[in-house]
């Protein structure tokens, strides 16, 4: 029996998610009312997440070519050649909307949903990030927010089998009502067996892999597509269920059909599930897709056609079949116990067809479904700029010793071990730079070769000059990677706004996205991949502007990476880059004098590159024992987390002449490092950084068991740590919300 | 030494346990799919690896340890073959009676991963023959239900008859307290079965094999593995 289909009313479309005007497209591309079904398939394609409709017009403007990159944004990700016949295959994504309503499982999701993009390609995932921001500590929900998923991004990825190497975890009061789940993840494949979603052929069998089809996460696209109003959780339906076991197995299966060259052309089922895959590998591929939604493995019963396209089931992916592999291709689903059933063909009709119940329920042009999707030059407006604060501007309201200790005991800056102890980071056995530094550092294999791995961005500075913040976010990532010596290959963003309707957010929007591409051109450091997530944003109001970015780096060999830990007594600490006191937007106004205010600090990309090249080559030439780059907190704050990790303390010279010592110690001007090498190598190195122009001094000597700044009161290595040790784990033993499933 | 190493739906670290095995004993072991009802023809040690057999969707290991191939591995067991579980593993083989007690969830609830130090009770087992007694060494621990728990009767026993292979310890030796990861009774890190020809652990030793990784303490066990004679029949 099937139930009558409800009426087209323009009610119904605006439950959709569609506009008037985007409606009476899609009168004028089909001629004619759409069925209900057809109506939902519009919805998912054409809603932000999927279309990217607001963004794409901008996006264009990004780099996205080296001789590197093998295959840049428009996949499932993106592809880097990475030398001996392999490729580096990784992507971020959010699932920001869903982690809010339902945490465990939001984030969980989500990081199956990143790791199905990577092995879908070809890859098997070597490694995993994320990047997570909160709302305040004292908003009544963060605890449960970051318990539910941090667990939930642990019992995904350490049940999967992955390490997680490594994230960044910051609190702001705008992420009250909108946090931000950010997952990225990385794999290694061979350069000639990297599978793509272009479909090729007539008639050949489109088979449907992996988990039954339910009725989870039916609109998950759309609701990703709207701020919240006040009844968010309401929305909890449209959550997925997560299902490590199944996605482990799903890998294996794939893996083991491509390395038996069974695979045309496959694609993972994420967001609008079976409409986007199957859309997507047909228009691709200049062909034309026939469903038959009888074939379809369902966990519930009476499921109808618009369910089934709309449907978010996790764990779940889409082939085009060589016809004679298809029984050896069952034959390895079946030993993984996962479901394999032919559920349409490849046609020449350039049509989308869709039959249940011998009904034809879809009958699409399936390029327009993708191509004509509404594309947007919505109006922006620039943040006008903030006045340049001097140091002298601000009074030091404690001593800087006083302040060293509270700012590394802050939310932000505390150490996040109760994080990252909770993911599994040592599984496969190849994690040479654990989390906690600046840069994960991972080897390939056996070996010598390894990658780096980092995820930043600097939200405040985004905030009040979007342009230099999306400069910064490339600069610290790049930087991040130069530290460990590596070399910084491609980056994936994950660019989260608020409302693209209003031109304020809009122009954070285009700025930060201009920013990010001078920072990408000017540092030889692609985007090969990414996603954008806009309408992060609860009655009206928006979270900061946060352009995630994830960087890729490769070292030849692994040996020769360094980490942050001071590493011998004795040796002498040295400064790298120009210091001016920049305090404006730092964390040290905002921790320590509780004002968020000021321009940020100027990205000057020549000094960047300059800088971090020279470095670079000074930690593979074996010169350096310890390398760390400036950020968030300053000089201070690197030289106390360079203290804390090796567990030893240091003794630096006063604050030169002409910086306010508060400037000197906290100020977050750009395109710095602190590196350490042996007392007797230290004139050469500073010689060397002198003729290549870039500004180094010696401001110090590791050893002891307290860090001296100057003339300030010795810290303790212990007391130092027990600031930075305490704050999160006290935080979360308040009433902490622990979930498993 | 042979070595047969199982592979269960979700368990995920029999790649590291290959390759300290390959790595102690220059020879690559033998993976043998859950199905199978037989071990390969002169296997000396079954290794069960680490993971999530099953998703552990149910008690940790239930379902593993009724598999097919288990039958083989306790035939093999009984003619005192050796057999190593690490993690699930250890769970695997509780579950399916070839060492006492059960691992409960963690007592703070959540997953722990971290750099963990074990002392090794004693040396002279086919598992621990390359380490000193009381010997504190540094491995790591990834999991979310590492909580050993036995009846009285039966930990007065494995304590009688010296079936405590390993204690979590700190860097100086010392037993327990925050050393503790999981709240284990007795901080038992790892038991050994009547005949000392089984052992099951929650650490991973095999993760902790080569100096850029942390250290290689974990090395000691594959190569006294290696060392021990063989002794099934």
């Amino acid at each position: 029996m099937l139930l009558k289909e409800p009426e087209i009313t323009p009610a119904l479309v605006a439950e959709h998610g569609l506009k008037p005007d985007e409606y009476a497209r899609i009168l004028a591309l089909i001629g004619r009312t759409p069925s209900f079904t057809e109506l939902g398939i519009f919805s998912a394609m054409w809603n932000e997440h999927c279309s990217y409709k607001s963004s794409r017009l901008h996006l264009r403007k990004l780099p996205t070519k080296a001789p590197w990159v093998i295959q840049g944004p428009g996949e499932n990700a993106g592809v880097i050649d990475i030398g001996d016949g392999l490729a580096c295959v990784f992507k971020m994504e959010s699932h920001n909307h869903p982690s809010f309503i339902e945490p465990y499982q939001g984030a969980a999701t989500g990081v199956g949903g990143i790791l199905r993009d990577v092995f879908t390609m070809g890859a098997r995932p070597v490694a995993c990030l994320n990047l997570l921001r909160f709302g305040s500590p004292e908003h009544a929900r963060t605890r449960h927010l970051v318990s539910g998923v941090v667990s939930g991004i642990g019992g995904y990825g350490n049940s999967f089998g992955v390490p997680t190497v490594g994230g960044s975890v910051n609190f702001h009061t705008r992420y009250d009502g909108n946090i931000l789940v950010n997952a990225m993840a990385v794999g290694i494949a061979k350069t000639d067996e990297i599978f793509y979603a272009k479909a090729t052929g007539i008639g050949r069998p489109i088979v449907y892999l992996g988990s039954k089809t339910g009725r989870d996460g039916i609109h998950g696209a759309t609701m990703a597509s709207a701020a919240f109003e006040a009844n968010a959780e309401e929305k909890r339906p449209t959550v997925q269920v997560g299902d490590p076991f199944s996605e482990k197995l799903l890998l294996e299966a794939s893996l083991e059909i491509m390395a038996k060259g069974c695979v045309v052309a496959i694609q993972d089922m994420g967001a609008a599930g079976l409409t986007s895959s199957a859309v997507e590998m047909g228009a691709k591929g200049d062909l034309g897709i026939e469903l038959d939604l009888d074939k379809v493995p369902c966990r519930e019963t009476g499921m109808t056609a618009y369910e089934m396209m709309l449907s978010e089931s996790q764990e779940r992916m889409l082939m085009v079949l060589w016809p004679e592999k298809e029984a050896e291709a069952e034959a390895i689903f079946r030993k993984w116990g996962l479901d394999f059933a032919i559920i349409g063909k490849t046609t020449d009709t350039l049509r989308f067809v869709v039959k249940h119940q011998g009904e034809i329920k879809v009958d699409l042009p399936i390029k327009e479904l993708g191509d004509e999707a509404p594309l947007y030059d919505r109006p922006h407006v620039s943040t006008p700029p903030q006045p340049v604060l001097t140091p002298e501007s601000i009074q030091p309201p404690v001593s800087n010793a006083t302040a060293l200790l509270q700012l590394i005991g802050s939310p932000d800056m505390c150490s996040k071990r109760w994080v990252w102890e909770q993911y599994d980071h040592l599984i496969l056995g190849n994690t040479v730079q654990r989390p906690g530094g600046d840069a994960a550092v991972i080897r390939i294999g056996d070996g010598p070769k390894g990658l780096a791995l980092c995820t930043d961005v600097t939200q405040r500075y985004c905030e009040a000059d979007p342009v230099q913040g999306g400069r910064q976010a490339v600069a610290e990532a790049w930087r991040n990677i130069t530290a460990t010596g590596a070399t910084p290959l491609a980056l994936t963003d994950n660019l989260n706004f608020g409302n693209p309707e209003r031109p304020e957010i809009m122009g954070q929007f285009v700025d930060c996205v201009r920013g990010i591409g001078e920072a990408a051109s000017a540092l030889d450091f692609p985007i090969v991949s990414g996603n954008v997530s806009l309408y992060n944003e609860t009655q009206g109001r928006g979270i900061l502007p946060t352009p995630s970015i994830g960087g890729v780096g490769l070292i030849d060999d692994v040996a020769k990476s360094i980490g942050i830990a001071f590493a011998r007594e004795g040796d002498a600490i040295i400064l790298v880059g120009d210091t001016t006191g920049w305090l404006g937007q730092s964390m040290y106004l905002w921790q320590v004098c509780g004002r968020e205010e000021g321009a940020p600090p100027p990205v000057d990309l020549v000094a960047e590159r300059r800088n971090g090249d020279n470095v670079r080559a000074l930690i593979l030439s074996g010169h350096l024992n310890a390398c760390h780059d400036l950020s968030d907190g300053g000089l201070a704050t690197a030289l106390a987390e360079m203290a804390m990790a090796g567990c030893m303390g240091a003794k630096i010279d006063a604050a030169p002449a002409g910086v306010p010592a508060h400037a000197y110690w906290f100020g977050e001007d750009q395109a710095r490092y602190l590196v350490t090498c042996a007392p007797q190598d230290a004139q050469g190195v500073l010689d060397a950084l002198a003729g290549a122009g870039a500004p180094a001094a010696k401001i110090g000597t590791t050893g002891g068991d307290a860090l001296q700044l100057g003339a300030e009161t010795p810290i303790s290595i212990a007391e130092l740590a027990s600031s930075h040790e305490g704050w999160l784990p006290t935080f979360m033993r308040g009433e902490a919300v622990i979930q498993k499933e | 030494m042979r070595a047969a190493v199982l592979l269960f739906p979700g368990l995920n670290r029999e790649g590291d346990a290959m390759r300290a095995l390959e790595q102690a004993s220059g020879v690559k072991p033998i993976l043998v799919w859950h199905a199978e009802h037989d071990l390969p023809a002169g296997t000396d040690l079954v290794v069960v690896p680490g993971g999530f057999s099953y998703g552990d969707y149910l008690r940790c290991g239930a379902i593993a340890g009724r598999a097919n191939i288990m039958n083989a591995v306790r035939t093999h067991a009984e003619r005192g073959g050796l057999v190593l579980g690490i993690c699930n593993g250890f769970q695997i083989l509780c579950e399916s009676g070839l060492l006492p007690g059960v691992l409960m969830r963690n007592k703070d609830l959540k997953f722990v991963c971290r750099m963990q130090h074990l002392r090794v009770e004693r040396n002279d087992t086919p598992f621990t023959n390359r380490y000193s007694r009381q010997q504190i060494i540094k491995v790591c621990v990834a999991h979310g239900e590492g909580n050993y728990v036995a009846d009285p009767e039966t930990i007065a026993r494995l304590e009688g008859e010296g079936r405590v292979a390993f204690r979590y310890s700190d860097f100086n030796g010392n037993i327990g307290g925050e050393a503790n990861c999981n709240g284990s009774i007795n901080d038992i890190a790892g038991v050994y079965s009547e005949r000392m020809n089984v052992l099951g652990m929650m650490p991973h030793p095999e993760n902790l094999i080569d100096p850029m990784m942390g250290g290689i303490d974990g090395r000691g066990l594959f190569e006294s593995l290696v060392r021990a004679p063989a002794r099934a029949a």
